[in-house]
C-alpha cells in the first residue's frame, strides 16, 4: 500500500494557491504537487504519493542512520560467506 | 448466500460464486501471459492441429521442395498510433520481420492488410503508409501484396494493421523452443521496457518530460551478424507482449527446463526504470518491440555476446540468465540481495498501482 | 535512484540479517501490515534471509482488499450509467465486485479510466462539463490528503459533475481490533511508514501503551524492513515494548501538518465495513456535510444495502494473519488471479496473490 518514491525537486512552479514542482525520478521528470510540503524548496528531495508530495526526505537524518548501516554492512564483509550463516534448522 | 438490494437496476448481485467461466473475451485474452496461452491452448490448437502449428513458435518453418520457408503474421492495434520512435506502421514492418527473424529465417517479402475505420483522416492514413514504405526499405524487404478493407464508424477503433512475412531458413539452423538445455545461457540484446512504457505514456498522458522512446526496430541484421559466428543457438525470441517474463516462462515450459536470471544483470534505462518505480510496473513484464532473446550453448556465450555487442542494436546486449535442471518450467530470479524469488507468468496486462 | 538504490544494498541487507539471526534466542510472530511491506518482503525474498523462528504474518494494510464488495459493486453500477465516466487508480479495476469488476465493465462498454492522481480526476470533469465523473476515492491515510484535495479543488471551482465515490480505512483501529481478538498471535509490528508519514506517530504511540506490544515504524525498501525487523527482535528479546522509528527520513513524530488539516477539513471519521473482516467502528472516512455535493452516495442516490462474502473466501483470516493463503482450500485452484474469489487475491499487495505468484511452488535456490 502506498507506493511512494523518492524524487528530487529541480524546479518549483508557484500557481496561484498551488504550489508545484517539477521533480525527477531516476531518468524521468514529472510535475508533483507541494501543497502539503510548504517548506521544501530547490535541490530538497521529497516522497511522492500518487502525484502528492507528503514529506520532505531529511538528508541529514538519512545521512546519519545510513552511515551507520554502512558501517555494519562493512564489518559484514570481514566475516566468513553469508551463505552459511542461516540455519533455520537451529531455530524451532 | 443472499444478497439483498434496494439499488437500481444496474446493479445486478446475484449469488456470488465465483467468476470462474469465461464465456467472454476479455482485454487479458490479448496480452500474450497466461490468458492468451490458455485461448490457444483450449480453442484454436485443438481446431486447427498440424506438426507445424503444434511447435507454438512466434513463426512456422516448412518444407518446400528442400527449401525451408519461415511464414509468420501479426496483427496491430497499438493505441496511440503514434509515439515517440515509430507508429502502428513501422510497428507492423518491425514485428513482422521480427518473427522471422527470430525462426533464423532471412526476410524477403511482407503482405500488408489494412482495416479502416470509416472518417479516418487521409492523413494519417498517408503518414502511416510512409512510415511502412520507409521500415521495409530500410530493411531490405519489399511488401507485394495487400488488401484494404472499411468498416463502419464505430465499429474500428481508427487503423488495424496486419502484416504476414515470408523468408528462407539457411542451411543449419534451426531454432526451436523446445531446445534449451540445462547450462545453456540466456542473451538478451538490451535494455527492457522502452516500448511498453513510451505507450503507455503517450496514451495515458503521463507527461514524462524525458521522452521516453519505443525501441521498434528490425532485429534481422543482428541475427545475421550472429549466424555468421555460429549457427548453435538453441531458439531466439522477441520480448513483446508480457515482457521478458512471458518470452522465458513459454521457454521454460516448452523444454522442460527452469531458467534463473540474475536481476543485477538486467539492463534497464534510468527512464524507463524511474518510470516503472513511480507506476508501481516490474519492467519484467513490460513489452519490447527491438531486442531479441538467445538462448545458446555455454561455449559460445561469449563469443555471441561481443558480437552483439559491436552491432547498433545489440550494443546494450547481456547474458542475463542460465537454463537449469532444478525448477523445470519454471522462471526464477537471483535478487540483487542474494535471494531467490519465482518471476511469474503474467495474467492479463499489468495495471498500474498506487499501492 | 537515490533513497532508494542505498536502501537496496546487498551488504547492508545481509549484515541486517546476520544480526537478527544472532539476536534471536526464541520464536516470534511479526506482523508488517502495509501490503506494500509484504510486496517487497515477497519480491527480495527477505523472509530467505530470516532465522526460522521468525514468523512474518501479513496484515491487513491492503486497501485495496478491504475496500467493501458494496463499494465495488456501486462502482460497477455507475459506470455502467452512460453519462458517468467512472474514475479509479489502476489497482481497483480487476478487485471482483459480487458479479463483475471494472475491467470487464470497461469491456462491455463502460467508460472507465485510469488516474495516477486525482487531480486527474478533476481534469477530467472540467474536460467533460456534459459526464458526470465519479472518482473512486480509496486508500489507507496515506491517500486522504490527495484524495481530499481533489474534493475540495471541485468544491473551490464550483464543479458541478464531479462526485467522489470514497471507501478511506483508518490502520490504528484494525490493528486494535486484531490485538483484543483472542485468536491474536502476533507480538510485534512494521507500522505503515507512508501512513505515519501523514499521521505522525501518536496514534501507534498509544497501541505500545494500551497492548504493551513493540511497534516500528517502518519503510519499504529491503534495508527498511530488515532493519525495522531487528528493531522489534531487539525489543522483544529485551522484554521491551516501545515504539521506535525506523522511517526517519520521512516520518516525524508529528507527522506532515498541511496533510492532515486539509483532512479534517474535507473528511469525518465514521464507522466502516472492511471487506473480509466485517465492520470496525470509528475507522474510515467520509466525506463531511460541507461536502454532500460531492458525495457520489448522495449525488446518485445509491442507497445502502449488504452484499454476503462467498463462503469458500477466507480472507478475514488470512488478512488477520491468522490463516496463511495456502491453508485457504481454494487457493490456487477455485482462487486465482485470473478468477479470484476475493480481493487478497487480486490486489498485488494482496497476500493471496503475493503468495500465488511467489509461493506456490517450492523452488529449490
Amino acid at each position: 500500500m502506498c507506493l511512494a518514491i523518492p524524487g528530487k525537486i529541480l524546479e518549483i512552479q508557484e500557481m496561484g494557491p498551488m504550489r508545484a514542482a517539477r521533480v525527477q525520478f531516476g531518468g524521468i521528470v514529472r510535475q508533483v504537487s507541494l501543497s502539503f510540503v510548504p517548506e521544501a524548496g530547490l535541490g530538497d528531495y521529497v516522497m511522492v504519493h500518487v502525484g502528492f508530495a507528503i514529506s520532505r526526505v531529511d538528508a541529514e537524518e538519512a545521512e546519519r542512520t545510513y552511515k551507520l548501516l554502512e558501517e555494519m554492512g562493512a564489518l559484514q564483509e570481514e566475516l566468513p560467506a553469508a551463505e552459511g550463516q542461516f540455519r533455520p534448522d537451529l531455530w524451532i | 448466500m443472499s444478497a439483498k438490494s434496494t439499488v437500481d437496476r444496474n446493479l445486478e448481485l446475484s449469488c456470488p460464486a465465483p467468476i470462474a467461466v469465461k464465456d467472454t473475451i476479455l482485454l487479458g485474452h490479448g496480452s500474450g501471459g497466461k490468458l492468451s496461452a490458455e485461448l490457444i491452448r483450449d480453442i484454436f490448437l485443438p481446431a486447427f492441429q498440424n506438426p507445424v502449428l503444434a511447435h507454438m513458435d512466434d513463426q512456422a518453418i516448412v518444407s518446400v521442395n528442400g527449401q525451408r520457408l519461415a511464414i509468420t503474421t501479426d496483427s496491430f492495434v497499438v493505441k496511440p498510433l503514434f509515439f515517440p520512435g515509430g507508429d502502428i506502421g513501422s510497428l507492423a514492418v518491425h514485428g513482422t520481420l521480427n518473427d522471422l527473424a527470430m525462426g533464423g529465417a532471412t526476410p524477403l517479402f511482407l503482405s500488408v492488410a489494412f482495416i479502416i475505420e470509416e472518417g479516418f483522416a487521409m492523413e494519417e492514413l498517408r503518414r502511416v503508409v510512409a512510415s511502412m514504405r520507409q521500415a521495409a526499405a530500410a530493411a531490405g524487404v519489399q511488401i507485394v501484396t495487400g488488401d484494404t478493407k472499411v468498416v463502419e464508424k464505430g465499429k474500428g477503433d481508427g487503423l488495424f494493421i496486419n502484416t504476414t512475412g515470408i523468408g528462407v531458413v539457411p542451411e543449419g539452423v534451426d531454432f526451436s523452443a523446445d531446445q534449451a538445455r540445462p547450462g545453456d545461457k540466456i542473451l538478451l540484446s538490451g535494455s527492457i521496457g522502452d516500448h511498453g512504457i513510451a505507450i503507455l505514456a503517450q496514451r495515458e498522458g503521463l507527461e514524462f518530460e524525458t521522452q521516453i522512446i519505443s525501441d521498434s526496430a528490425a532485429l534481422h541484421g543482428l541475427v545475421a551478424e550472429m549466424l555468421r559466428v555460429t549457427c548453435d543457438i538453441r531458439c531466439m525470441r522477441d520480448p513483446t507482449r508480457g515482457g521478458v517474463s512471458s518470452t522465458l516462462n513459454e521457454i521454460a515450459q516448452q523444454s522442460g527446463v527452469g531458467i534463473e536470471l540474475q536481476e543485477s544483470s538486467l539492463p534497464i534505462h534510468e527512464e524507463v526504470k524511474g518510470a516503472c518505480e513511480l507506476l508501481g510496473l516490474d519492467p519484467l513484464y513490460v513489452a519490447n518491440e527491438g531486442k531479441l532473446i538467445a538462448i545458446v550453448p555455454a561455449e559460445v556465450a561469449d563469443v555471441l555476446l561481443e558480437t552483439m555487442r559491436r552491432h547498433p542494436l545489440g550494443a546494450e546486449a547481456q547474458i542475463i540468465g542460465t537454463v537449469t535442471k532444478k525448477n523445470p518450467g519454471l522462471v526464477t530470479m537471483r535478487t540483487p540481495l542474494g535471494t531467490t524469488r519465482v518471476v511469474d507468468m503474467l495474467a492479463g496486462d499489468q495495471l498500474p498501482r498506487i499501492c | 535512484m537515490k533513497y532508494l538504490d542505498e536502501y537496496r544494498d546487498q551488504r547492508i541487507a545481509r549484515a541486517l540479517a546476520s544480526e537478527i539471526v544472532e539476536r534471536t534466542t526464541q520464536p516470534w510472530v511479526l506482523m508488517e501490515i502495509c501490503g506494500g511491506q509484504t510486496h517487497t518482503i515477497m519480491r527480495y525474498g527477505l523472509d530467505e534471509l530470516l532465522p526460522g523462528g521468525i514468523e512474518l504474518v501479513h496484515g491487513p494494510g491492503c486497501p485495496v482488499c478491504v475496500t467493501p464488495l458494496e463499494t465495488v459493486d456501486k462502482a460497477i453500477a455507475l459506470a455502467a450509467r452512460p453519462e458517468v465516466i467512472l474514475v479509479s487508480y489502476g489497482d481497483m479495476l480487476r478487485v471482483p465486485g459480487s458479479s463483475s469488476d471494472l475491467l470487464r465493465a470497461k469491456a462491455q462498454g463502460a467508460d472507465v479510466r485510469i488516474a495516477y492522481s486525482p487531480t486527474e480526476a478533476v481534469k477530467i470533469a472540467r474536460s467533460n462539463p456534459e459526464r458526470k465523473v465519479v472518482f473512486l476515492a480509496i486508500g489507507f491515510e496515506t491517500t486522504a490528503p490527495a484524495n481530499a484535495m481533489a474534493a475540495w479543488q471541485a468544491k473551490r471551482e464550483g464543479l458541478t459533475n464531479f462526485s467522489m465515490l470514497v471507501s478511506h480505512v483508518l490502520v490504528p483501529p484494525a490493528i486494535r481490533a486484531l490485538m483484543t481478538s483472542s485468536s491474536n498471535r502476533v507480538q510485534g509490528f512494521i507500522a505503515p511508514g507512508h501512513v505515519c508519514t501523514v499521521v505522525g506517530c501518536r496514534e501507534y504511540e498509544a497501541l505500545v501503551r494500551d497492548f504493551r506490544i513493540p511497534i516500528v515504524v517502518g519503510g519499504f525498501e529491503p534495508v527498511d524492513i530488515l532493519e525495522a525487523v531487528l528493531m522489534l527482535v531487539r525489543q522483544l528479546e529485551a522484554g521491551e515494548a516501545r515504539l521506535e522509528n525506523q522511517y526517519a527520513r520521512s516520518v516525524s513524530y508529528k507527522g506532515n501538518v498541511p496533510a492532515q488539516e486539509i483532512m479534517a477539513e474535507v473528511f469525518e471519521v465514521a464507522d466502516q465495513k472492511w471487506r473480509g473482516i466485517g465492520p470496525i467502528p470509528q475507522s474510515g472516512l467520509r466525506l463531511r456535510e460541507e461536502y454532500a455535493a460531492y458525495d457520489a452516495n448522495r449525488v446518485f442516490e445509491l442507497g445502502e444495502f449488504t452484499v454476503d462474502e462467498p463462503a469458500e473466501c477466507i480472507s478475514a483470516q488470512v488478512l488477520q494473519g491468522l490463516k496463511k493463503p495456502t491453508d485457504c482450500a481454494a487457493f490456487g485452484m477455485r482462487c486465482t488471479p485470473e478468477n479470484p474469489l476475493g480481493a487478497p487475491m487480486v490486489s498485488s499487495e494482496g497476500a493471496c496473490a503475493a503468495y500465488y505468484h511467489y509461493r506456490r511452488h517450492a523452488i529449490e535456490s
